[in-house]
């Protein structure tokens, strides 16, 4: 009888985390299907796929495999990768504040980007130089900040957090310096860096962060086990004999790496890995089990739509993809906490 | 006499600003053992100590046989669980946080708990009547029920020996009593080794068979509540005037205190009669 009411409950549990699953996949085909019908040529669901099949050199196959694909990967991967980078950081931290560019890490990319600028490096070098200043920019200040939270091979949180802050003030007040003294075209150029796209011409470099992004969402189950016991605290991870040294490091390094390359290759998007996880949160429940890949998944969907009203919400030109994840998922944000839910922001770090 | 579930010999360890120093303390299987002393004596510095959160200067610990330093964090886990003050839970249902005690067994790759997981969190769950608010919030919990959840989930983990961090601050006697009844049958049933920091005296005498008066980092005392709970070991340690007496129903040692205004007014009396 109770080994009967035991199945029960498992079967329960883990049946619900297959719906979302489910529920999620199948609406990252949708928005999928969405993004590679809408745009300046409107083309119907049932076309994409007969043009698809087809796969001759029409120009609505060009533009469904040259221009809308690679954006929709792009999204994917970008969106993906913030999220997980966010909902790792906000486990580590248990600071529902956290996401990847609180830590300096889009002020450190930023930097770098605005200084190869200045310097006229991408002109003298190739266009590739932008996202490798950005990555650059972004790994020293994760270096600066995890060498000065570090003390005798321990880390501490609290003091990682607030250096993060500070080193990412200092970078984007340089930037400030740099783009005060520069030339207006640079100073175009840079912002519209910053501002972020999902326009990426080098078809390698989706590819190398779409590889990464995945290989990431595998690599961070590693730590499901660690996550879930650090929802306790650190002390309390402890008397679970989870080794939290090594995991709060991996995981920091991992989720800045994640936010890293995003920045280097797609500019500043921002509130992704701050709002994603938080809905994640309150809809999936806080097991990192399916928290990772929920969250990795409502990632891609949600820059994946962004995009999408991005690119048509005043065709044909095109808004800046920062600008629209800021002002939805602000207002999201809004929306949450009005909903009661306040109190899980609050309790669930 | 019955083997040590936990022998600490010449512990030296703490913090820059405080020092545990020689601390020496054997507890018999099967015991139910209290911590006592007052506040910043090193109670709490102590259990970090045994939980290995805290590095040791020097000294042993002994857990049973096996020395608890060269136990792996995991192995540790699996033969000492402590229940904290606060279980800090957040949303997290009662079940899945009974369920986490069963961490230290799961191996890095293995992704669902088994069947015999869920087993044993209910086993525990029932047996600290817990059951009933499986489904709840550990956040909507009172502190109470609080307290009983994180006794379950220390109970899931299968330890030799059970640690307890002033399980019974915050709460109203019933409460107190509730959960203290429910220690001592795990004690007297599981035949569990039960070792808690308490601040309460006349629980302590009450409920512990053997108690230890830890004071400014050192020892003070060890042995039954009889031995430690004497009005001059008290009078030492807490630089209170207390009256001790006998529980007529139990027998054990009970403290009474003396409010200033009384020992006035005992003093006055005395010098008058002179």
């Amino acid at each position: 009888m109770k080994v009967e009411k035991t199945e029960i409950r498992m079967q329960k549990k883990y049946l619900r985390w297959i719906v979302y699953l489910v529920g999620l996949l199948v609406l990252l085909v949708a928005s999928v299907i969405l993004s590679l019908s809408v745009g300046e040529m409107n083309l119907g669901f049932s076309d994409i796929f007969s043009i698809l099949s087809q796969g001759n050199d029409s120009m609505e196959y060009t533009i469904l495999s040259q221009i809308r694909a690679p954006r929709i990967l792009l999204g994917i991967a970008v969106g993906g990768a913030l999220s997980l980078s966010g909902i790792l950081l906000q486990g580590v931290y248990r600071n529902p504040l956290v996401e990847p560019y609180t830590l300096g890490i889009s002020g450190g990319a930023s930097l770098g980007v605005a200084f190869a600028i200045v310097f006229g490096l991408h002109q003298l070098i190739g266009s590739f130089v932008l996202p490798l200043t950005g990555f650059m920019g972004a790994f020293l200040i994760i270096f600066l900040v995890y060498t000065i939270s570090t003390r005798s091979g321990r880390i501490n949180i609290q003091s990682m957090l607030l250096t993060g802050v500070m080193v990412s003030f200092i970078a984007s007040s340089s930037m400030m310096l740099l783009m005060a003294t520069t030339s207006s075209e640079n100073l175009h150029g840079i912002v519209f860096w910053i501002m972020g796209s999902l326009d990426e011409p080098d078809r390698s470099l989706i590819y190398i962060t779409l590889v990464m992004s995945l290989v990431s969402l595998a690599a961070s189950y590693f730590f499901v086990q660690p996550l879930n016991a650090l929802r306790l605290g650190e002390e309390k991870a402890k008397q679970l004999g989870i080794n939290t040294d090594t995991t709060i490091k991996l995981l920091f390094l991992l989720a800045s790496l994640l936010a890293g390359v995003c920045v280097a290759v797609a500019g500043v998007i921002g509130f992704v890995g701050l709002i994603i996880p938080h809905l994640m949160r309150l809809l999936a429940g806080s097991d990192y089990r399916i928290l990772l890949v929920s969250s990795f998944l409502s990632g891609s969907i949600f820059l994946v739509l962004s995009d999408v009203i991005a690119r048509t919400i005043i065709s044909p030109n095109e808004l800046p993809i920062g600008v629209i994840t800021g002002i939805i998922g602000g207002v999201l944000f809004l929306l949450m906490m009005s909903r009661s839910s306040y109190r899980t922001l609050k309790n669930n770090g | 006499m019955k083997p040590d579930i936990l022998n600490i010999q010449n512990l030296c360890c703490g913090y820059p600003k405080f020092q545990l120093a020689e601390i020496n303390i054997d507890i018999p299987k099967g015991s139910f053992a209290g911590i006592i002393g007052p506040n910043g004596s090193g109670k709490t510095t102590l259990f970090r100590a045994i939980t290995g959160t805290l590095n040791l200067k020097s000294g042993t610990i002994l857990l049973g046989e096996k020395n608890l330093l060269s136990l792996s964090p995991r192995q540790r886990a699996q033969n000492i669980a402590i229940v904290s003050q606060f279980s800090d839970a957040g949303d997290i249902s009662v079940e899945d946080y009974v369920l986490m005690g069963r961490i230290p067994y799961h191996s890095r790759f293995s992704f669902f708990e088994s069947e015999g997981d869920f087993w044993i969190a209910g086993k525990y769950m029932r047996m600290t009547d817990t059951w009933r608010f499986k489904d709840r919030l550990m956040s909507e919990l009172s502190g109470g029920e609080q307290q009983l959840a994180g006794i379950a989930r220390a109970l899931t983990q299968q330890p030799e020996l059970l640690l307890l961090d002033e399980p019974t601050s915050h709460l109203d006697i019933m409460h107190q009593v509730h959960i203290l009844n429910v220690l001592q049958q795990l004690n007297h049933e599981l035949g569990l080794s039960v070792l808690m920091v308490i601040h309460d005296l006349n629980l302590a005498s009450e409920y512990c068979d053997r108690l230890i008066l830890i004071n400014q980092g050192k020892m003070h005392t060890q042995g039954s509540p009889e031995e430690v709970l004497t009005f001059q070991n008290i009078e030492d340690v807490y630089k209170t005037v207390v009256v001790t007496q006998t529980n007529p129903l139990s027998g054990k040692p009970v403290i009474f205190l003396a409010s200033q205004k009384v020992l006035k007014e005992i003093q006055e009396k005395l010098s008058n009669r002179r």
